[in-house]
């Protein structure tokens, strides 16, 4: 047998971390194309100009275009969703990444401005859900 | 022949990009940020490769999940800049050197690399952002560009010793290349950060600062850092460090450390930078002077 260096359910062990991996990809395939769709600026016009019709023709949930329409970060990442695909979203409405983050952190954007300048959310108490450290 | 003279590291961060792009560099909150790239924009003047190998993430912007490629190299003669959801940074097109990239994409295989053929994709901020780290704003960039995308987004990604062993291999692969090149290998991405979820803002500057500490001098260390260590540790996307081993195996044993900076933050993430010299280039230096 070859050694593991970790079980994989540790990946579950992180707090306020989803880890994307290929079952949320799968999940959450429709939704980025979507959001990959927003590369276009014609595209961006239309999804502007009618959010709701614009997301019907993606074959997402309906869990997931409710989720889009209320600007949810965490709610697209518990359906599969990853930030990297996301702020392509955010980026449309002309939000800030930080702005974008911050808003999954039950913070308001200025809250979440000054931890990020008083040096970030600590490791300290972060790391582990088992371990509560 | 061809031969690898240096190695740059930095973090690339969107924000910084727009930073440039709209003339924010001095405003207080960024000064702090560009005055790290002081010294390298000096340096690189004396020191301008003639190809860039940039070890890189792609941010969903070339590559959907289509296809998920551990590891892809550019193919292509040129790579415009990406469309990220508020229009093309304005920077330079970023040409590309195809014969190297085959080359390299050759040898790489020969190794049992399974290497990802890209013949067409866009760059997104995290290529264009190191450049304009490194070369400022310019009507074109002043040397060829190989992009190599690594996977850090869709688990499984590639283990930090996997990214060592690539790193030597395109250190052999770059040496066996018959033209008289000079060649940089640059790592990108990294240093702590979260981007998503209630963990979002993570900074561990103690795990940061031991990388920077280690890869200079006792890289051997980093390359058993596991992927899960990496995130708790350093935040989802933390894991971008990988790409910096990449680098640094390519320069081999034995580096001069030029230059290190780190500052928290810039937008959701620390920010490091180093530029290491290899030591035949310092060889190379030697020789020249004492010739002089």
């Amino acid at each position: 047998m070859r050694t593991r260096l970790y079980p994989l359910e540790d990946l579950d062990d992180i707090p306020g971390t989803k880890v994307f991996n290929a079952k949320r990809s799968r999940q959450a395939y429709h939704l980025h194309k979507f959001c990959m769709s927003l590369m276009q600026a014609g595209n961006r016009e239309k999804f502007k100009a009618d959010e709701r019709a614009y997301l019907e023709g993606f074959g997402m949930t309906e869990e997931q275009i409710e989720a889009v329409l209320a600007r949810d970060f965490n709610k697209l990442i518990e359906l599969g969703g990853n930030i990297y695909f996301l702020v392509k979203l955010s980026n449309t409405d002309g939000w800030s990444t930080q702005r974008a983050v911050g808003s999954m952190t039950g913070m308001t954007a200025d809250e979440y401005a000054a931890m990020m300048r008083a040096g970030g959310r600590p490791a300290k108490g972060n790391r582990s859900i088992r371990e509560g450290n | 022949m061809a031969r690898i003279t240096a190695g740059i590291a930095t973090s690339h961060v969107p924000a910084i990009g727009a930073a440039i792009d709209m003339g924010k560099t001095a405003d207080e909150y960024w000064q702090p940020v560009f005055a790290g790239y002081e010294w390298v924009k000096e340096w690189v003047k004396d020191n301008t490769p003639d190809v860039v190998i940039l070890c890189y993430n792609d941010h969903a912007s070339a590559m959907m999940l289509d296809i998920v490629p551990t590891f892809a190299i550019g193919f292509a003669e040129e790579f415009a800049p990406a469309d990220e959801g508020w229009g093309a940074r304005p920077v330079p097109t970023v040409m590309g050197h195809p014969d190297l990239a085959g080359h390299i994409a050759e040898q790489l295989v020969i190794d049992e690399f399974d290497m990802t053929i890209m013949n067409h994709m866009d760059v997104d901020h995290g290529l264009t952002v190191p450049l304009s780290l490194v070369f400022g704003q310019v009507e074109e960039w002043p040397c060829k560009v190989i992009p190599l995308a690594v996977n850090v987004t869709q688990f499984p990604t590639p283990s930090a010793n996997r990214c060592w062993q690539l790193g030597e291999a395109i250190r052999d692969a770059i040496k066996s290349y018959p033209e008289d090149l000079d060649v940089q290998v640059w790592g990108t991405g990294g240093m702590s950060h979260q981007l998503q979820g209630p963990r979002a803002g993570l900074i561990n500057p103690d795990f940061d600062q031991n990388f920077l500490e280690k890869l200079a001098n006792d890289p051997d260390d980093l390359r058993s850092i596991t992927r899960l260590e990496f995130l708790r540790e350093s935040g989802s996307e933390g894991i971008e460090l990988i790409m910096w081993l990449i680098m640094r195996a390519a320069l081999g044993y034995g580096v001069e450390e030029l230059h290190r900076f780190y500052h928290v933050p810039a937008s959701n993430t620390a920010v490091g930078h180093v530029v290491y010299q290899t030591r035949e280039a310092m060889k190379a230096k030697e020789k020249a002077a004492a010739a002089a």
